[in-house]
């Protein structure tokens, strides 16, 4: 990698050199390149990716089942209805689209940041960037109840002379959607050539080589490869950038520009920003804890990596805990009467034992995070994810839900109860997501390789003249 | 191990990269085009009819008014099909043992309807008046075309929602005095004068709003 190297590596090192090394000493090039590839090249498919693969298939396939029965029967064998008419759909999308955040933010900031501690988690962070963004944009397809028509969402010369309604925050998350997937794609991709080129130099079979090859896209390596190679990647972690804040920014617009108590807040942008890289960090972390043990990767995923992960969720978590704070807050200072009542109705009303268990999940329990025995601890540290995934979905939940069924007049209150096809659909996106990422893993490289080769202490330059 | 890929095949990948903006705007750009061609719209397709009736025989060449057979048509949202009666008010006299109006004669004496193909048939969300359109003076011709020219009728505009807005949205590019709507023929060499007259006259406000036509 190009870093104008300003600290000699070893004084950087010595600074931190409490923590854990980023990956444990004794690897050689060849043995870096070894233990990764063969995960995908040589060795034998482990069992429990069999069995992981089905039960997500299975999944899948009930994802299937309910967007077909979705499409033949339409939007009422959801729960939706008014006054709560958007429900499951906009909850699971935002919290798909927060968790695709982390990758994001691995990837382009981290990288300008020059974190090196990203290159081993960055390749699957930004595969489960990728499969969550697709998930995501399952359900405003499938809300809109004709998703065949979908292109309408697109300002194209059409036949009804009409453009889409511009001011709507709910088509610039169109925007901000389809080019999020854009540029994650492509920045991925990108990332993925050099190491598809060594996946077909080293592949044993003709159909490898030839896949590979043909998504290699003639790489060599020579010189001039890499000086564009890091030019490109460059360019697109700088597109990439603002993506991790204006995409979700977008998506608080959506709840922000409408009038509604609960939705209509000033602080939605960076209180959405912080919790999506929150639900996102736990999302790196429920995969690489089980990914580093069953492949054997705990050189390359180290706890150095897992206590950076958890400081990161330490920290965007309190962001976000601020932000329930000044939701409550704002609901007494602004002396709206639907503010207050809102705020009653979340403390109190038929949905608190939603809210509380929110503050449990993603105030109470992250906050174990602060020590560092816990910080070191695996299993302890799954489980906070796992706890932190949970609270971010009642959190959207919350904010849905809560805020729409009962607005400004109580006539027109009701009850959201979400029916089988809501949690069929949800469970069905998950298996969705786990089956691509199971995919993923065994047929592409889930670590940079050669990125992770620039780690070695023999891939340092020696300057000659600081 | 013997490479597969060529370094001449890099070509092809460069070219396929490059080229894929091309194909995508090229399809999209026909698929444009294939919407609002006559194969979408129907526009130009003459229709069959359970009796061969040319509009250009009695219209062009016989001279009957459009409102002798439509007559509602500057009274309510239709038209206006005729009964059977009207086609018999001549034809119990002239050729009235015509082969080709024998269907006619059949209709008459079975108080049965013709059952008529519509040709100028808008989805059932739009709400249309011929009514309004008429008495504000929007000739018949300027939708339906030259029909004292046509046999069999057939739409000559593609009665796609840009095209009802093109005329929403600029009313006096297509107005004309209400003394001539139904004048198949009429026109006039300075459309932006006398349009810009007869807007201001006839009250006409082009509205475009989604509720004039979809209620």
């Amino acid at each position: 990698m190009a870093n104008g190297t300003q600290i000699p590596r070893d004084e950087r090192r010595s600074l931190s050199s409490h923590l854990p090394p980023v990956v444990q000493p004794g690897h050689t090039m060849a043995s870096v390149t070894d233990k990764i590839s063969s995960v995908v090249l040589t060795r034998q498919t482990p069992r429990a990716w069999f069995i992981g693969l089905a039960i997500s298939f299975s999944l899948t396939m009930l994802l299937l089942v309910a967007v077909t029965y979705l499409l033949a029967k339409g939007t009422g064998i959801w729960g939706v209805n008014i006054p709560v008419a958007w429900a499951f759909a906009i909850i699971n999308f935002v919290w798909w689209i927060g968790i695709g955040h982390a990758g994001t933010l691995i990837s382009a900031i981290l990288l300008l940041l020059r974190q090196e501690w990203r290159t081993s988690i960055n390749r699957f962070a930004e595969a489960m960037t990728l499969f969550a963004v697709a998930c995501a944009g399952l359900y405003p397809l499938l809300h809109m109840g004709r998703p065949w028509l979908a292109y309408w969402l697109f300002p194209y010369p059409n036949t009804m002379g009409m453009w889409p309604q511009f001011r709507s925050p709910l088509v610039w998350d169109v925007f901000a959607v389809s080019t999020y997937l854009l540029v994650s794609l492509l920045f991925w991709f990108i990332g993925l050539i050099p190491d598809l080129a060594t996946l077909r130099d080293r592949s044993p079979s003709r159909v490898g080589r030839f896949v590979y090859g043909l998504l290699a896209m003639g790489w060599r390596g020579s010189a001039r490869h890499w000086h564009r190679y890091e030019m490109a990647y460059l360019l697109l972690a700088g597109l990439s950038t603002p993506l991790v804040v204006s995409v979700h920014t977008i998506v608080s617009f959506d709840f922000a520009v409408a009038q509604l108590p609960g939705w209509h807040a000033t602080v939605f942008p960076p209180y959405f920003v912080a919790g999506a890289i929150y639900a996102g960090f736990a999302m790196v972390m429920i995969l690489a804890i089980p990914l580093r043990r069953f492949y054997g990767l705990q050189d390359f995923v180290t706890m150095r990596h897992l206590d950076n992960m958890a400081r990161i969720t330490l920290a965007t978590g309190m962001f976000v805990a601020y932000g329930y704070m000044m939701e409550t807050f704002m609901a007494w200072y602004s002396g709206s009467i639907f503010e207050s009542a809102l705020m009653t109705n979340r403390f109190s009303g038929p949905y608190a034992a939603w809210y509380w268990a929110l503050l449990v999940f993603n105030v109470l329990i992250p906050q174990a995070l602060w020590f560092t025995r816990v910080r070191s601890s695996t299993v302890a540290l799954f489980l906070i994810a796992v706890s932190v995934s949970i609270g971010m979905w009642l959190e959207r939940f919350i904010i849905v839900v809560v805020s729409l069924h009962r607005d400004f007049l109580p006539s027109s209150w009701g009850m959201y109860y979400p029916t089988f096809w809501d949690w069929a659909m949800y469970l069905g996106s998950i298996g969705l997501f786990f089956s691509l990422l199971f995919l993923f893993l065994r047929f592409l490289p889930m670590i940079s390789i050669f990125e992770m080769r620039t780690l070695l202490p023999g891939a340092e330059v020696k300057e000659e003249n600081p | 191990m013997a490479q597969i890929f060529h370094p001449s095949t890099n070509t092809f990948s460069k070219v396929s990269i490059f080229g894929a903006l091309f194909l995508i705007g090229g399809a999209l750009w026909g698929l444009a085009v294939l919407n609002r061609s006559g194969y979408a719209t129907q526009a130009g397709v003459a229709r069959e009819q359970p009796v061969p009736f040319s509009h250009k025989h009695h219209t062009g060449e016989l001279g009957i008014d459009c409102r002798y057979c439509h007559t509602s048509v500057e009274v309510s949202a239709s038209a206006g099909i005729p009964p059977t009666q009207t086609c018999m008010n001549c034809h119990a006299q002239i050729w009235s043992d015509s082969p080709t109006l024998e269907p006619v004669r059949a209709s008459y004496r079975s108080g049965e309807s013709i059952e008529w193909i519509k040709v100028h048939d808008l989805p059932d969300f739009v709400y249309f008046d011929h009514s309004i359109h008429v008495s504000k003076g929007i000739g018949c011709a300027s939708c339906h075309g030259r029909i004292d020219e046509m046999n069999l009728v057939r739409q000559v505009s593609p009665m796609q929602m840009e095209w009802c807005l093109d005329c929403h949205r600029n009313p006096a590019e297509h107005v004309r005095p209400r003394d001539e709507v139904f004048d198949m023929a009429w026109w006039t060499d300075d459309q932006a004068a006398l349009g810009a007259k007869l807007i201001d006259e006839y009250d006409i406000e082009g509205r475009d709003d989604c509720s004039i036509c979809h209620r």
